[in-house]
């Protein structure tokens, strides 16, 4: 009896889960209940857990409970600690899901919202959850190594240079295109901008509390500090009404971003209690309370979703970025269906932590599940707004026009209905100046969240709500940025340190200050072409990171997938070589069409030399032709850069290859570095948490 | 329901590492019990310093 309850109610949810697909992708009407998207995606999350994840975790890796975990066995009571699996769960997800599900999504819907909410949807169920869950298992059954140093383990040399090489790379692409971001919503924003800065100190305020008056006190500090957050936003409203204090704020992109690379070199050299740290603890808090609230927030208001299932931009023409559904839609949203950027954390971080490994698919597979989630709340942020009013904020200047009658002309022309009334009374709602142009997702995302959060909770405070949206983006985007300076820092002194021993000190001031400064002018660089790119430079950045991100993806399959294979699981070996096929397909195809492509709005080279031919006939007004020179070196630097990925991607696929076809041939191969069973002491005394 | 609570606190000081001295404590205590030369415990300025610092070594956060 009880069997047969569970097997109606597993149908039911597959049934109601085929329904809210069926109606999200059947919808030709105007507007449909964003409902059906939380309903579909709840659905498909549960079956997913539920069978295949258990499966996978069964079947294929076979987790055994009795087995003593890294944390158990090297226990030192700091770094390696055997963890409540909710503390766990907790820690990855805070770390895994940063700004990338929200932007990805926002930049995707020109598309339309079917195809990103699809791939959303099968991307994480069946590549980005495996992956994580499928690394995160390998790693705690060796030591809690990093994704490198099994990738040299277990394939070999070439391939953990190539992770390193990939990750370092990513790191610079990243943190360009967020610090680009949050660049375009301070941008003549004094409300944005002042609050952002007010994030600094506040954050320092926090950092001396606990390093000093309250040593270890984090909550107290925390809660502190969120306090003073809030009040920043609300000040920031008294800062845009005071002539005085606003001009202070007011800044064009390029001031913006110097102070941006001001900032992030200061926070690579500063020591990370006065500034990393606490900012990291008040961005989470922030980031997962406004997780919650946004999704209570959908589920009391119901909104409509305006946007079409699909747009005429499938065909490649998008003001947003350029290039077809295929493959830029799974190039775009990289975090929220997979993400290579998770295997790090998978490896390395958290198994320190875990307790058992039966705990590997909540917390390997269940956080991915919450990322894909957040990301399906950022597609309906963006679609909630009406689609000509989501194309004038997100469309670049470069492509609709500097003035507001020209990009309103355009994009009325496209067939979304817009007017320039409507734009400024918007932008007089949500306290800014203009909205027009604000590349990079973030204003777009906060307007659809402030829309959402003011109609579900009281209609007054549209610009609060606006410039807490902003914040809250703002405040994770910066903890990535300082972390990921940090973080190439070290690996740079890493590396020069096998060259220059002296280098590798991670304290020695010199080497800290070279390193840092080499780490912040990578970014820098990307940065600055991103500003003074009239296109807006997110279209060049964002799929750059994409082709980074999933190819860093592909490396983590393919190590998965190698060590599935000498593991004697070949008939398994689909669970991770079928995303990675997938992968292989769209990044090579999409590196294919940035470098080759005769588009001007796809190719890297055809942009360049279309630019330095309008560029020798004169054809450029002077003020473009200023930056012509530099735009088109970045062009062809980008294009060499999407050689690289792919051509490091290839060398790592044939290497794995290679190595699954000499264990398949019974040759010798490296052997596998899983460390030996060991019986865990903890499932006797149930001492979880 | 006050249990409910307290565990619920517990799971939020744990998450957030508002316990990490307390485990470290006892941590200490447990390991080093039975050596005589034991390493004294570390004071709670001198653990958070360590603790924190050592947090921020590898990639934190991502995308």
């Amino acid at each position: 009896m009880h069997k047969n309850l569970k097997f109606i109610g597993w149908l039911a949810v597959a049934v109601l889960g085929a329904l809210a697909i069926s109606a999200i992708a059947l919808n030709r009407g105007e507007s449909i209940s964003a409902m059906w998207f939380i309903a579909a995606a709840a659905c498909v999350y549960a079956i997913a857990y539920r069978f295949y994840a258990a499966w996978i975790a069964a079947k294929v890796l076979m987790v055994d409970e009795t087995r003593a975990t890294p944390a158990e066995r090297l226990d030192n009571g700091r770094d390696f600690i055997p963890t409540n699996k909710w503390v766990v769960f907790g820690h990855h997800f805070a770390a895994i899901a940063g700004p990338g599900p929200l932007i990805g999504p926002t930049l995707a819907a020109q598309f339309g919202y079917l195809p990103g909410t699809l791939w959303i949807l099968i991307g994480a169920v069946l590549g980005g959850a495996v992956q994580d869950m499928v690394t995160l298992f390998f790693s705690t059954r060796r030591n809690a190594r990093s994704l490198g140093q099994m990738a040299r383990d277990e394939i070999g040399p070439i391939g953990g240079a190539a992770a390193l090489i990939g990750t370092f790379m990513i790191m610079i692409i990243l943190i360009a295109v967020l610090g680009l971001v949050v660049v375009n919503a301070m941008k003549h924003s004094p409300w944005a901008t002042s609050t952002v800065a007010a994030t600094i100190p506040i954050a320092m305020i926090v950092g001396f509390y606990m390093r000093n008056f309250r040593p270890g006190r984090v909550l107290e500090a925390s809660t502190l500090g969120v306090v003073l957050l809030l009040l920043a936003v609300v000040s920031g409203g008294w800062v845009d009404h005071n002539p005085t204090l606003r001009s202070f704020f007011d800044h064009d992109g390029l001031p913006l971003a110097w102070m941006i690379i001001a900032y992030g070199f200061a926070a690579a050299v500063m020591p990370v209690w006065l500034l990393l740290a606490p900012r990291d603890y008040l961005s989470t808090f922030v980031k997962l309370g406004t997780v919650i609230l946004l999704a209570v927030a959908i589920v009391i208001l119901q909104p409509q979703v305006h946007m079409p299932a699909f747009t005429q931009f499938t065909d490649g023409t998008g003001p947003i970025f350029g290039g077809k559904l295929f493959p830029f839609v799974f190039i775009t949203i990289a975090c929220g269906a997979i993400s290579g950027f998770h295997s790090l954390i998978s490896s390395g971080t958290t198994p320190k932590l875990l307790t058992n490994e039966r705990d590997i698919r909540m917390i390997g597979y269940g956080a991915m599940l919450l990322e894909s989630f957040v990301a399906i709340m950022a597609m309906i942020a963006a679609t909630v707004l009406e689609p000509g009013v989501f194309f004038a904020i997100n469309s670049p200047a470069g492509v609709v026009g500097k003035e507001a009658v020209d990009a309103i002309a355009k994009i009325n022309s496209w067939g979304f209905a817009v007017t320039v009334e409507q734009m400024n009374q918007l932008a007089k709602d949500m306290g800014e100046s203009s909205l027009f142009a604000r590349t990079g997702g973030a204003p777009s995302l906060a307007v659809g969240m402030a829309s959402i959060f003011g109609s579900a909770f009281g209609k007054g405070m549209l610009a609060i709500w606006y410039h807490f949206a902003i914040m809250f983006e703002a405040i994770f985007i910066l903890t990535t940025l300082d972390a990921g300076t940090r973080v190439g820092r070290f690996m740079l002194q890493d590396m020069l340190g096998n060259v220059w021993p002296k280098m590798g000190e991670t304290s020695w001031m010199p080497s800290v200050i070279f390193t840092s400064g080499l780490v912040v002018a990578g970014w820098g660089y990307f940065l600055y072409i991103g500003v003074i790119d009239p296109n807006g430079g997110v279209n060049i950045l964002w799929p750059l990171f994409g082709i980074a991100n999933q190819m860093l993806a592909a490396i983590a399959l393919c190590v998965g997938t190698g060590i599935l294979v000498k593991s004697g699981k070949l008939k398994y070996a689909w669970i991770t070589g079928l995303p990675l096929v997938w992968l292989v397909i769209i990044t090579s195809t999409a590196a294919w069409q940035k470098i080759f492509s005769d588009d001007i709005r796809v190719g890297f080279f055809a942009a360049a030399n279309d630019l330095a031919s309008k560029l020798a006939a004169g054809a450029l007004p002077p003020e473009k032709a200023a930056v012509a020179p530099q735009l088109i070196f970045n062009q062809q630097l980008d294009a060499y850069l999407t050689l690289f990925f792919v051509a490091v991607l290839w060398v790592v696929i044939i290497d794995m290859l290679y190595a699954t076809y000499k264990y398949l041939a019974g040759k010798p191969v490296l052997p596998l570095s899983e460390v030996a069973h060991e019986p865990s002491r903890l499932v006797e005394n149930w001492v979880r948490d | 329901m006050l249990r409910k609570i307290k565990h619920l606190w517990h799971i939020l000081r744990q998450l957030t590492g508002d316990d990490a001295y307390e485990v470290y404590l006892k941590h200490h205590a447990e390991f080093h019990v039975s050596a005589v030369d034991a390493p004294p415990a570390l004071s709670r300025k001198e653990f958070f310093k360590l603790w924190q610092d050592n947090k921020w070594k590898g990639v934190k956060r991502c995308c």
